[in-house]
């Protein structure tokens, strides 16, 4: 580990204060979960370490008649405690999937998004784009992108929770660089593609600080998570998907279908969405909306199998969401 | 000679029952010091600068950098220009330095100039190792039931097995491989090293602490009476433990030349590229059967890579367990840019048990007959020798046992022919492995004092697999005493010699020393009593923490009054096993066991679970079935991994070893191992064999029977192992075509 300042403000704005404007100069630390470790390879190097943890405005959940908002440095663990929650059990449903009680009750909502990419090219230090995405195109990608990986960039966004808070139309309150900046964004958009070494997977500046996530109220929408995970570990999943579905009748009449972990950010699947409303939904209509969803996948050398997950995780997920047996463990 | 011997059957009351191990508590709380835990006053942290190139020619190492850094109080290059490098994480340059993040920070300093060299890693691609000439011949063997006038040239032998195959009522013409996997000790490899004067003392975590004095003494060019090898606990070895390795010996080396202790523990990561694999093996087969599945002809060609020599997995295992009377197997080595291999748990079985019982399992999927009975009618074929009985007496009987365990009969069904619910389907599937394990030569030196203590001390060491407590239980039972009356010191190259715990040799070979040592005290202690009660010391026995005549306990002592006789001075003896010295009646080898596995799959995922896993296991004499329960329960899990989850991923095109945390080199975790029972199997015949080792057989059928499960499930196979939810997927996809 390459030796910093460390600072822990106790308020937004001078939290703000210490963020360098350079990328690379300063780090946000919330639960470390991934950050230590980063640092430990020198994958990441900077100058100060700015830990956000001792400011009470990022922290707690809130609910009023139009939604809930959450703090970025509520942790997992308390977010799974939290009865505002309970109209998302897409959200609960990924953090239970973390399988880990030790990254629930250290790991917070922000840092989820934030983390890093688990490419392995990335974290053996060669970049997250790996000489210009052929190292991941002519190596190993058996975990690699299906979705969005024309460009150099080939990994699979980490997130958990993206996809229900994407599917969920999520919106992400970002603070700075000044201490009067704010800024609103629909959580889709604030995920980005890097096309160069150096740009991060979001859109958040060196010094901007995601301060709080809002949910809109669920009224009645049916949603879930489901992610194919190799074992009952806390690895990340090979593929997941959420699914948010509103009824008329007996019939979607709105969705959000959200697959994680097949593209470098979530991946909002129109394709499926289209197939199932208008649809009553069972297994079959929910086969269909993952064959839909799947239809334009362009897998890599070594991952054609995640087709064939990302399609079960969305029929999965649907079959979930609008409360049917989804088959499988 | 003084006779030696154990308890009849069933009559022991220490023996064969169940304890706490003795020092259960201390690793449960933390007490127990792991070599990783010894910290010393003013101690330097140090480490190594490993080569990011898995195949290199280092041109110059600038490593002023790291000398200026503040805190670093040694750099020392272990590599010089020149060099080639053959692995990616092979240590280049050493540093030292007063902490652990200012040597980390100086290790990115260091400039090194390298020419790069072509790389080669993939151990399973036989073609393009041979168009790399990376592939080289490792030998094969050929049997012939009718045996020829003349010895066959090669195409004569063609001709032969294809005569053979065509004979056959059904040909397996089948593809097997297992992967390359680490041995991930939790605890990495390392020591702390510090000098006293002229004199080393390095706690080193190690299988070997009896056997690697030496390995320091020779490279710091003093001899191995000034050195010390301590550990008391080793946090995982499985066989890669048993060197001083130079990274010990660097360690060593700066804290003389600095005159302070010094630490140096690996890496996760370097703990994983360069301190140990086991070797792969990709198998191609084709094997003739009758209509009953017996085999009638086996013809093999098997690849694989231990690294950078070749090497493999030895053709002197294929096939596994059994021997057909017509039989070719064929070896080539493969030479790859990866770290070198060393003794994994059980070392060619495990990968020779997955690469050809699968292929028997495919011969009932081809017939369409029940593997049990397939294994069951290839029995005869297998090696005969075991003590009084046959080891195919000893399957036959295991897999009876097992089957009933797992309710083989009533769950099983014809390959792929199960019913499904949804998209789940169930399989079972078997293997069954063989093992040595005769006790190694120890010696241990037994002192009874007169206050009634009782010690023994001996340079073993405790693996992790309760050798302190199987110690004691040997000795409590010889005196009559409860475990917790004997103190176990073990973890010292100081104590008298004992062999490395490796092989399953240990609990032989303690158990030898020890019960000899304790049986010849109990003599000369009963001689004392003897004169004392007036009675013949032939006629005393030591029972519940009395020396008695066997049927008057009127005529006794207790423990301590008995001890009282021995005057001033303890009386030492000292007990010597010496293995290859003929038969004992203490010890034996050679075990047998049968595995059978219950697993779901999910078609629509690729994932597996396990449901049920069941191991016979045979070993002699049961001296702690708890710590043995627990060993076969650790193989199984083990064994899950390897089956399962783990394998070594490396980059084509650097050679960089892809998966070297923990975070990205899978391994089960309690949701994925399902039910495990564990069946010792100990008749009377068993028992009177004497102790056979136990640590390596377990490990040996999972890989196979979970995979004959699978592919019972599934009705297709999924080649090589690990079986990852891309390897079902893509063989389901594939129908069983390769």
């Amino acid at each position: 580990m390459k030796a910093f300042d460390y600072v822990a403000p106790d308020h937004e704005a001078e939290a703000l204060e210490m963020l360098a404007a350079e990328p690379g100069g300063s780090e946000i630390l919330a639960g470390g979960t991934d950050l230590i470790g980063l640092m430990k390879q020198m994958i990441v190097t900077p100058d100060r370490v700015v830990n956000i943890m001792e400011i009470p405005t990022l922290k707690g959940v809130s609910a009023d008649s139009q939604g809930v908002t959450i703090g970025a440095a509520t942790t997992l663990d308390e977010l799974l405690a939290a009865p505002e929650l309970e109209q998302f059990p897409a959200v609960k449903q990924a953090i239970r999937g973390i399988n880990s009680m030790q990254l629930q009750n250290q790991g917070t909502l922000g840092g989820e998004l934030c983390q890093r990419p688990r490419c392995w090219y990335f974290r053996n230090g060669y970049g997250l784009l790996a000489q210009g995405g052929r190292l991941v195109a002519e190596g190993d990608n058996r975990y690699h992108a299906i979705f969005g990986n024309a460009g150099p960039a080939k990994f699979v966004h980490p997130s958990r929770l993206a996809p229900a808070l994407v599917a969920l139309g999520a919106q992400v309150r970002i603070a700075g660089p000044g201490e009067a900046d704010e800024t609103l964004l629909p959580l889709e958009t604030f995920f980005r593609t890097p096309r160069h070494e150096g740009q991060r997977e979001h859109v958040l500046a060196p010094n901007q600080l995601v301060t709080h996530i809002h949910l809109p109220a669920a009224e009645g929408k049916g949603n879930a998570t489901y992610e194919v995970r190799h074992g009952e570990g806390p690895d990340y999943p090979l593929a997941s998907a959420a699914a948010a579905l509103r009824f008329n009748g007996s019939r979607v009449s709105e969705a959000q279908i959200v697959l994680g972990h097949v593209a470098p950010t979530p991946w909002y699947s129109l394709d499926a969405v289209n197939a199932i409303v208008g649809q009553e939904v069972n297994y079959d209509t929910a086969r269909a909306a993952g064959e839909a969803a799947v239809a334009a996948a362009t897998p890599l050398s070594g991952n054609e199998y995640k087709v064939q997950l990302a399609r079960t995780a969305v029929q999965r997920a649907i079959l979930l969401a609008a409360g049917l047996e989804t088959g499988g463990f | 000679m003084a006779e030696y011997s154990w308890p009849k059957y069933h009559a022991a009351t220490v023996l064969g029952k169940d304890h706490d191990r003795i020092d259960g508590l201390e690793k449960a709380t933390g007490a127990a010091k792991y070599s990783y835990d010894i910290n010393r006053k003013g101690m330097l942290f140090a480490k190594l600068l490993g080569c990011p190139h898995a195949h290199c020619r280092i041109k110059a190492i600038d490593a002023s950098g790291a000398e200026k850094m503040p805190g670093v109080r040694a750099v020392k290059t272990m590599k010089e220009p020149g060099n080639e490098i053959r692995w990616q994480g092979d240590a280049i340059v050493c540093v030292a330095a007063d902490t652990e993040g200012a040597a980390a920070e100086a290790l990115k300093k260091i400039k090194v100039e390298y020419e790069m060299l072509d790389v080669f890693v993939d151990d399973e691609d036989l073609a393009a190792a041979e168009k790399a000439g990376r592939a080289k011949p490792a030998g094969g063997n050929t049997q012939w039931e009718v045996e020829p006038d003349d010895d066959l040239d090669d195409e004569q032998a063609d001709a032969e097995i294809d005569r053979l195959l065509k004979t056959a009522e059904v040909v397996v013409d089948g593809y097997y491989g297992i992967n390359v996997i680490t041995h991930m000790c939790l605890e990495p490899h390392g020591s702390t090293c510090e000098w006293n004067g002229s004199k080393l003392t390095a706690h080193l975590s190690t299988q070997n602490v009896s056997g690697t004095a030496g390995q320091f003494a020779d490279p710091l060019g003093i001899t191995a009476d000034d050195v010390e090898v301590h550990c008391d606990f080793i946090g995982g070895g499985f066989g890669s433990k048993f060197a001083a390795d130079t990274w010990g010996v660097m360690a060593a080396q700066i804290s003389r030349e600095t005159g302070r202790p010094v630490k140096l523990m690996l890496d996760r990561d370097q703990e994983l590229k360069v301190a140990g694999a086991r070797p792969s093996g990709y198998l191609k087969a084709r094997v003739g059967a009758d209509k009953d599945g017996v085999v009638t002809v086996w013809d093999s060609h098997h690849w694989g890579t231990s690294g950078p020599k070749g090497g493999g997995v030895s053709q002197t295992v294929i096939p596994y367990v059994f021997d057909p009377k017509n039989r070719r197997r064929k070896q080539t080595a493969i030479a790859t840019d990866t770290g070198p291999d060393r003794a994994w748990r059980a070392p060619n079985h495990p990968q020779a048990c997955a690469m050809t019982q699968t292929a028997y399992d495919d011969i009932a999927a081809k017939l369409g007959i029940d593997s049990y009975d397939v294994f069951l009618r290839n029995l005869p074929s297998v090696s005969p020798k075991k003590g009084a009985h046959s080891m195919a007496d000893t399957y036959r009987e295991q897999m009876e046992i097992g089957a009933k365990l797992i309710d083989w009969k009533a769950k099983w069904h014809p390959h792929g022919k199960g019913k499904a619910e949804g998209s789940i389907v169930t399989g079972l599937g078997m293997a069954l492995h063989t093992w040595g394990g005769g006790g190694h030569s120890s010696t241990c030196l037994l002192k009874i004092h007169p206050d009634g203590g009782v010690e023994t001390s001996l340079g073993s060491q405790d693996l992790g697999t309760g050798t302190r407590t199987a110690i004691a239980i040997v000795v409590a039972e010889t005196f009559g005493l409860p475990v917790s009356a004997v103190k176990v010191n073990i973890g010292s190259s100081k104590y008298p010699v004992s062999g490395p715990s490796g092989g399953s040799t240990t609990i032989g070979g303690v158990s030898e020393s020890n019960r000899r040592a304790a049986q010849d005290a109990l003599r000369q202690l009963s001689e004392k009593v003897a004169k004392k009660l007036g009675v013949d010391a032939g006629s005393l026995v030591a029972k519940d923490g009395r020396i008695q005549v066997a049927d008057n306990p009127d005529k006794s002592l207790s423990w301590k009054e008995a001890c009282s006789l021995l005057g001033m001075a303890p009386l030492e003896v000292q007990g010597k096993f010496e293995r290859g010295r003929g038969e004992s009646p203490l010890s034996s080898s050679q075990v047998g066991g049968v595995q059978m596995a219950e697993v779901a799959v999910d078609r629509d995922t690729g994932v597996i679970k396990m449901k049920k896993f069941v191991a016979v296991q045979d070993m002699g004499l049961i001296v702690s079935p708890r710590t043995a329960e627990s060993q076969i329960y650790g193989a199984v899990i083990m064994g899950i991994a390897y089956a399962l989850f783990e394998e070594r991923i490396m980059d084509p095109k650097t050679g960089a070893f892809l998966n070297c945390e923990l975070a990205d080199y899978k391994l089960p975790r309690l949701g994925d191992i399902g039910e495990i029972v564990v069946e010792m199997y100990e008749p009377k015949d068993e028992y009177e064999r004497g102790v056979v080792g136990l640590g390596e057989p377990p490990v040996i059928s999972p890989g196979a029977a979970i995979s004959n499960a699978v592919c019972n499930a599934l009705g297709v196979r999924v080649p090589v192992l690990p079986m990852i939810p891309k390897r079902v997927l893509d063989a389901i996809a594939k129908g069983g075509k390769a």
